[in-house]
């Protein structure tokens, strides 16, 4: 192993999320130990209760900014990081949990909980972006291992990482998948969603659930209007389609409000 | 043998088709052809006989596709599916080298070898050969060959089988490719459903005459003459669509600022199917990557396309920031430029970018919308 002073540090935070795109970096198995050799792992707290102080050379952010403590601590992080890469849709999106944007929160929580007024929320689950600048958002929920350890080797060797921001379908056409939309009528959200999975639903005969969210010249009005035309796919049902993982992704949410305005 | 004789048709049986899968694979020949899966019919390696779509067939109309039963026994009545032979001639993938460091400041490179296939294509439309001659101008006939392209063609039989159902979505007719095969096949095979199910066979090259005569042959009747005339005259007539190509490409690039670009652009997904599943776009983008250790390099070609983002950008963004700006120079390079610069139409008239768009946009109704917008006269 190399000296711990050559190796970058690297940081691993957690903000409102599951964890599991901080599991997507413990997932990569094959490469964990050569990724070890390479950065130090300072502060990951989901594989070790060992911390070494910063400032940091790369922070991985995972999760939405829900609270005003986030708030906060996502500008002390960002301050000690000299690289802040965000990881998964929470952190990219605001994540499911940005569901509560579309509703009331302070009737949310008088239901939730029995003493309400201890409970210090913001009213919108957010994208770290919005409170901070990010130098590279990685999409999913969760992330994909591979891109993941994509991003690390590119840091590492100082390139521009390999994340295209196409849409789905061209995942699905290099690994020779039908189109599930055109061939069997299921709908599909890969026109318009990022690659990244390698078209992993459409592969095992399902639409694409918009995990990575908006492609990068999305057209979700087009697609709808199709799906209602062809299909039968009602308002309800298409705003339900875009309102999942990435339900605040400005591409996906402008189409789920057009959906809601138009439905009974 | 001189071309009279090559061209003289024989009739063979349909157990025949068997006979000559399992020669090919014995001579070392993947054999690549037609086969159900995932709800269509794909391309997929033969094995043997049943393993061809025998009595099934598809339904096509802009951006639907149905597989279908027929009521007859047919091996090939169907029209073409979303595969092509681009993906076994032009492979999505592929690596072009790998660099290494020497541990020093130093690396070497290593170029990757691209092996050379034997493939046999069995059942490739007319369009299809088309589509391959358009690919071989391409990466063959220009100042410069592609040796992943050159590799993977080198040692290729192309045995058509000409078409007989075409589908909604088709307009080889209109293209000059199809349906009826004359020329860049080694082999063409004529499916024959009335009466006996046979096949009449035409060897078109040296190859092809050494196929045909490994297997049993008779004298073709006057009848199997004419009912090839009549599967080649039934399917011209059964064209889903058709293209007006007179004075198009003057046309197309007379129009530049038309709305109509405007209107496709508001249905467009730009999500690159109809440029992934054409059988001459050949656009590739380079990735380059490195492993943890940063002592290798790789770079690797994939298929790409125009109407991503990316493809386009030069210096600081991209030049073909807009859907319309995107779409329009696919559509005036595929019918229009094409011709400036390889002398012949990008389109074959096979259908697959209309039918594999996902919102339906047919490229032969939005070159007839700019016609008539822009003749008063048409009707």
């Amino acid at each position: 192993m190399t000296q711990d002073i050559a190796r970058p540090k690297v940081a691993v935070w957690k903000f409102a999320s599951c964890d599991g795109c901080q599991l997507s970096l413990l997932s990569a198995e094959d490469e964990l130990l050569a990724i070890a050799d390479e950065v130090q792992i300072a502060y990951f707290l989901e594989a070790t209760r060992e911390v070494v102080e910063g400032p940091y050379d790369l922070s991985l952010v995972e999760g939405s900014i829900t609270t005003p403590d986030d708030a906060e601590r996502i500008r002390h992080v960002r301050e000690i990081s000299t690289t802040l890469i965000t990881i998964g849709a929470c952190a990219t999106a605001g994540g499911i949990q940005a569901l509560r944007n579309f509703g009331d929160m302070d009737e949310f929580r008088s239901l939730v909980y029995a003493q309400p007024q201890y409970v210090a929320s913001l009213a919108d689950s957010t994208a770290v972006a919005e409170h901070v600048s990010v130098d590279l958002e990685l999409r999913g929920c969760p992330i994909e291992t591979s891109q993941l350890v994509e991003v690390i080797n590119a840091i590492l060797a100082g390139r521009k990482p390999v994340t295209p921001t196409h849409s789905v379908c061209v995942e699905c056409k290099l690994r020779g998948n039908i189109c599930v939309t055109v061939a069997h009528g299921t709908p599909c959200l890969g026109p318009v969603t990022q690659a990244g999975c390698g078209a992993r639903c459409p592969a095992y005969d399902r639409g694409c659930y918009g995990c990575f969210g908006p492609a990068e010249s999305p057209n979700p009005r087009s697609l709808s209007d199709w799906l209602e035309e062809q299909f039968g796919v009602d308002h309800p049902e298409l705003l339900r389609l875009y309102r999942t993982f990435n339900a605040d992704a400005p591409a996906f949410r402008s189409e789920s409000r057009r959906h809601e305005e138009v439905a009974p | 043998m001189d071309g009279a004789q090559l061209a003289d048709p024989v009739v063979i049986a349909v157990d025949e088709l068997g006979t000559l899968i399992g020669t090919l694979r014995g001579d070392g020949y993947r054999v690549i052809g037609p086969t159900v899966r995932d709800g269509s019919i794909l391309h997929g390696e033969l094995h043997e006989l049943s393993d061809l779509p025998r009595g099934w067939t598809d339904e096509q109309a802009p951006g639907t596709y149905r597989l279908q039963r027929r009521d007859d026994e047919a091996l090939f009545g169907y029209a073409v599916g979303p595969s092509s032979p681009k993906r076994e001639l032009f492979p999505p993938r592929q690596r072009l080298w790998t660099a290494t460091s020497d541990g020093d400041a130093s690396f070497h490179v290593t170029q990757e070898r691209h092996e050379s296939a034997r493939i046999a294509f069995l059942g490739v439309r007319g369009c299809e050969l088309a589509a391959i001659a358009v690919q071989d101008r391409v990466f063959l006939q220009g100042a410069y060959q592609d040796e992943v392209y050159v590799a993977h063609r080198s040692d290729v039989l192309l045995i058509a089988v000409e078409c007989g159902s075409p589908a909604g979505t088709c307009f080889c007719a209109s293209m000059g490719t199809g349906p009826g095969v004359t020329e860049g096949a080694d082999l063409v095979l004529t499916e024959l459903l009335d009466g006996e199910h046979r096949f009449l066979a035409r060897a078109v090259t040296e190859a092809g005459a050494e196929l045909l005569a490994a297997l049993e042959r008779g004298e073709p009747t006057h009848h199997d003459i004419t009912a090839r005339e009549q599967v080649i005259a039934t399917a011209t007539a059964g064209m889903g669509r058709e293209l007006d190509t007179d004075g198009l490409h003057d046309l197309l690039l007379g129009n530049l600022e038309h709305p109509r670009w405007d209107d496709i652009a508001d249905r467009c997904l730009a999500c690159t199917n109809c440029t992934l599943v054409c059988p001459t776009c050949f656009c590739t983008t380079v990735e380059d990557t490195t492993d943890l250790t940063g002592a290798n390099a790789f770079r690797d070609r994939r298929w790409d396309s125009c109407f991503g983002l990316e493809f386009s950008h030069a210096g600081p963004a991209s030049v073909r920031s807009s859907t319309k700006a995107r779409y329009r120079q696919w559509m005036t390079h595929k019918l229009a430029t094409w011709i400036d610069q390889f002398g012949t139409s990008g389109c074959v008239g096979c259908g697959r970018c209309i039918t594999w768009c996902p919102v339906g946009i047919d490229i032969t109704v939005e070159a007839d919308a700019i016609r008539r917008a822009s003749d008063p006269g048409a009707t």
